[in-house]
């Protein structure tokens, strides 16, 4: 490459001296930079400070970092995760007691209910028997005025019907013999 | 070849086309003067030293919160180590996890200076054959010893595919053993090709839209390239690092 001739014979161009045989006079490429070997060592020399470098800064700083961020990250779902299900089972649990309370304040209150609605049928039963025991009396007192009245009615139709019959006899013109008028009376009432 | 140039360059002048596509690739020194000894610092030092400074942003800098919820430099810098650290385990199984670190410095290396690479007027440090056959050597070297060092003689293994029929042992052996020494060099060229001449051909569309008549195709198409060269910025590096995963693995378990 770099012996190429014009046909004028001299060398053209004219290669830098000190940049080896890399590029011509003005600075330009000289086929692929790539293969020239003059800048080799500083290429490898930089890459190995910059590789090096680079694998310091990931290997003491960066990567433990990243680690212990993600670390980190997974132990807060994990926890987080875990408070969800703590709190969950709480809230179950919590429900459960509820309904057991439901429950439990719906079977008492039927309790009292039942309760009171003995109470109740035992108060009723008492004023019930105390009505029945005075109706009872009344009645019993009222039948004993009935009888006497009845009775006494009947000494009284008895005592008309004697005087009557006497009265009867004795506008008849005959003459009233009480003992006589008192057993047909008598007779006359049975029959 | 370099006449050529100098005649284009000569015939720019007068108004024709003037093409430096590999002018891009040049190494000079940073502070003036011509000699490119071993440790004169030169614009592979300073790109190289963007791509350190890209590196400690993004997972250094990035991920000094340690937010619970990652900001968005967090993301990128998580996002980054869970797709290494997946393909270092998924390829390598988890006896290769302790290798990590290397494979993510070259991966982070890698891609870092691959979309520095793609700023217009940037010195694209993997497009070197010197950068990437070190790096693809290194991995070479590393893994045959880790081989040998892990395995003993039976890394042999690796070339002797006992489940084949006897008599093709031998010749698959021999494949086995070229395509083994050919690892390193594909390995490193892939990656150099691949940002080279990515590079030399936006260069080159670049060098058409100085011709007003076809300037908005050649845009066009640079910005097509462009959008190309983004994606394989990213799967040149994916590559370089899951192929030195397989390699580990390899060396790890040499059974087939």
């Amino acid at each position: 490459m770099a012996t190429e001739t014009t046909a004028g014979g001299h060398v053209e161009p004219v290669y830098q001296e000190v940049a080896g045989m890399c590029t011509d006079s003005n600075g330009g490429a000289i086929g692929m930079p790539q293969l020239c070997f003059d800048w080799f060592p500083n290429q490898i020399f930089w890459l190995v400070v910059t590789l090096v470098v680079i694998f310091l800064v990931l290997s003491r700083v960066a990567l433990p970092r990243i680690s212990a961020i993600l670390a980190e990250r997974q132990g807060t779902i994990t926890n987080d995760l875990a408070a969800a299900e703590d709190l969950k089972a709480k809230a179950t649990e919590a429900e459960e007691a509820y309904n057991k309370a439901l429950a439990d304040a719906r079977t008492e209150a039927q309790a009292i209910v039942a309760k009171a609605r003995a109470e109740i049928q035992a108060d009723l039963d008492v004023a019930i028997e105390k009505a029945d025991a005075e109706i009872a009396a009344r009645s019993a007192e009222s039948e004993k005025a009935i009888a006497e009245i009845r009775a006494g009615a009947l000494e009284n139709v008895k005592i008309v019907a004697t005087d009557t019959a006497a009265e009867i006899v004795t506008a008849l013109g005959g003459q009233a013999d009480a003992d006589a008028i008192q057993t047909a009376v008598a007779s006359q009432m049975k029959g | 070849m370099a006449s050529e140039a100098t005649g284009a360059e000569q015939g720019a002048e007068g108004g024709s086309l003037v093409f430096h596509p590999m002018d891009q690739f040049i190494v000079k020194p940073l502070f003036g003067g011509d000699t490119v000894a071993w440790y004169t610092p030169t614009n592979v030092t300073l790109w190289m030293a963007l791509a350190v400074v890209a590196v400690i942003a993004l997972l250094v800098l990035g991920t000094s919160k340690r937010g619970i919820v990652p900001s968005r430099s967090q993301s990128v810098a998580e996002l980054a180590y869970g797709f290494v650290y997946k393909m270092v385990e998924d390829v390598t199984g988890k006896d290769g996890i302790k290798y990590f670190p290397y494979i993510m410095t070259l991966f982070m290396f890698i891609v870092c200076s691959n979309f520095l690479g793609l700023i217009p007027a940037s010195f694209t440090t993997t497009s070197h054959i010197a950068v990437t056959s070190i790096m693809g050597f290194g991995v070479f070297f590393a893994v045959t010893i880790l081989g040998f060092v892990k395995n003993g003689s039976a890394f042999l293994g690796l070339f002797w595919v006992s489940s084949a029929p006897l008599a093709l042992r031998p010749i698959l052996a021999i494949i086995e053993l070229i395509s083994y020494f050919v690892r390193p060099v594909s390995h490193s060229i892939r990656l150099a090709g691949n940002m080279m001449a990515g590079h030399a051909v936006l260069k080159v569309f670049a060098g058409f839209a100085q011709v007003t008549a076809i300037a908005p195709i050649a845009i066009l198409s640079v910005t097509a390239i462009y959008g190309l060269e983004l994606l394989v910025a990213f799967i040149q590096a994916y590559v370089f690092t899951i192929l030195t995963c397989v390699y580990l693995k390899d060396a790890l378990h040499p059974s087939h």
